[in-house]
């Protein structure tokens, strides 16, 4: 009797599994589908290319695409070289005690708060300390900060997924422990390191609360042109659409996510190719 | 029957009252002993009686173990190596290493021999390509690579890897060698490749092998020293130490009854 509950069980479980696993994809799917289907009879070159307007059938979207463009190179710049570094600092400098203990715990709980609060901090501190106001440098230095524990994150997993041997045998040829890192750890991980932070820049590409926060602008007839430029981004451009009474807008937002989507997946793509080469390539 | 030697210079390496502590756990307890000039002195002993620990303080290579303390000597040419004064990056250009499983980097078969170089500031192509095809020779692996110096150094056998291990150790001219169990990876023919290397070295460096096999050390060794517990229990000319041990404990390990 037990041997066949315990069956029954199981069964149980592997549909109930089943059911968990499915329900996310068909969701995202009939999502995906949806929006496609409603979206695609806007999308051709007029749309890619044109200027927000405030008839729905003649909107397009080229400077939103222009300041996500402009966002993901800027963001990445700020965040690559400060996110890099401190993952180093963390990993292969830091003698492990307190403080490092400390960092790290501080590290991980900045990567919970919410984006929302990084656009506050982003506006008081770039847009008004600084001064940079509601342009791309004070978007693109939010969204580092909203990134940076992500990319540190990913950096030292890719660090420490170099073993140890390969660190030990640049030690006794005499490197130095900057010689070893720079010539022999970095490059053995740096396929680790780019997939983090593609994933981590497709996530700011996505965002829009924070830069709403430092004021990014919802109509945008012009193309930045700058770092110093004001701006838009498509997340922001498919929110202010889809917040207009009329149908013939939420069209017009449906082709634009079609767009974002196809950005963002296609940065993850790249990332998944990274580290599927990566894998191939090392296998110790 | 531990020889105490004084501290000479044609000593090689010398250890004197070494005692090594990772924590509060004491793991080398007052060690004497010295190396000969152009000798391959194998360490022997059973799993965790130092043998490793003793070969790792040669290059410092411990300085990275988390509690790792010592007090006593250890000299390189009657010098103490861990002096202030003494820079580990230095020291370790003198005393090379290769280790038990095959670790070569993540690149060219040419890089992983130039690296030494490269971090020494070595730029000239010319040079880096003679050392690199000197080294290769040396650690009898040119023939094999000569073609292929670009192709990544993980496509090699395990027995090649270590073998470019050794020539990469070999390239920055060290004076003396440490292998830790260099060949308990791999296959007896790899084996037999790097024990005739071993014997070839012998000429112009030194040699210090930790071996868990006792007739590897009876076949590359001149000297031999057996470990047991942290101890130094016997250390001789290899014959005397296999024919006729002093001790009845190192007697009792080469002959198979623990360990």
């Amino acid at each position: 009797m037990a041997f066949i509950s315990d069956r029954f069980k199981e069964t149980l479980f592997r549909i109930y599994g089943m059911f968990t696993t499915w329900i996310g994809i068909i969701v995202l799917v009939v999502f995906l589908v949806d929006i496609f289907l409603k979206g695609v009879r806007r999308l051709n070159l007029d749309f890619l290319t044109g200027f927000p307007s405030r008839f729905p059938e003649k909107a397009g979207i080229f400077p939103a695409e222009v300041g996500t463009l402009w966002i993901f190179i800027l963001t990445a710049a700020f965040t690559i070289p400060l996110g890099v570094a401190a993952a180093v600092l963390l990993e292969e400098f830091m003698k492990k005690g307190r403080f490092a203990s400390i960092v790290e715990v501080n590290i991980a709980s900045l990567s919970g708060v919410p984006s929302v609060i990084y656009g506050i901090l982003g506006l008081e501190v770039f847009g008004r300390w600084l001064g940079w106001g509601n342009t791309l440098m004070a978007g693109a230095a939010t969204l580092a900060l909203l990134i940076f524990p992500v990319v540190v994150l990913a950096t030292r997993e890719a660090l420490r997924s170099v073993p140890r041997a390969v660190r030990e045998g640049a030690y006794a040829l005499g490197a130095t422990r900057w010689q070893a890192v720079w010539h022999q750890v970095l490059p053995a991980s740096l396929a680790g390191i780019l997939t983090g932070i593609i994933l981590a820049l497709s996530r700011a590409v996505g965002e829009t609360a924070p830069l709403i926060i430092i004021g990014a602008l919802t109509f945008v007839s012009f193309v930045p042109d700058s770092p110093w430029s004001e701006f838009t981004v498509l997340p922001i451009q498919i929110f202010n659409w889809t917040s207009r009474p009329q149908p013939a807008f939420w069209i017009t937002a449906a082709a634009a996510i079609v767009i974002l989507l196809a950005m963002t997946l296609m940065l993850n793509g790249i990332a998944v190719y990274l580290r599927y080469r990566w894998k191939k390539r090392l296998k110790w | 029957m531990v020889a105490k030697p004084t501290p000479s210079v044609q000593d090689k390496l010398a250890v004197h009252q070494l005692n090594v502590y990772y924590g509060t756990k004491h793991v080398i307890k007052n060690v004497d002993f010295s190396i000969p000039e152009h000798q391959v002195v194998a360490f022997i002993g059973p799993s965790g009686c130092g043998k490793s620990t003793i070969l790792r303080m040669f290059n410092r290579m411990n300085d990275y173990i988390e509690g790792f303390r010592h007090h006593g000597q250890v000299c390189l040419n009657g010098q103490d190596i861990y002096q202030k004064s003494v820079r580990v990056e230095m020291l370790r250009r003198k005393v090379g290493m290769v280790f038990q499983k095959p670790n070569p980097f993540p690149k060219s078969i040419f890089e992983n021999v130039a690296f030494g170089l490269r971090i020494q500031g070595v730029r000239s192509p010319r040079l880096l390509r003679e050392i690199v095809e000197r080294a290769l020779r040396q650690a009898a692996l040119w023939d094999e690579v000569k073609d292929d110096l670009d192709t990544n150094a993980l496509a090699l056998s395990g027995g090649q890897q270590q073998r470019l291990c050794i020539a990469r150790a070999l390239a920055v001219k060290p004076e003396v060698i440490l292998m830790d169990e260099p060949a308990s990876a791999l296959d007896p023919i790899s084996t037999a490749k790097i024990e005739k290397l071993i014997l070839s070295l012998k000429n112009e460096l030194t040699v210090v092998i930790v071996t868990h096999n006792m007739q590897q050390a009876a076949r590359v060794s001149d000297r031999t020293a057996f470990f047991f517990l942290g101890e130094l229990v016997e250390y001789g000319p290899t014959a005397d130490i296999f024919t006729h041990p002093q001790e009845k404990l190192t007697e009792d390990y080469i002959s198979g009854r623990f360990g």
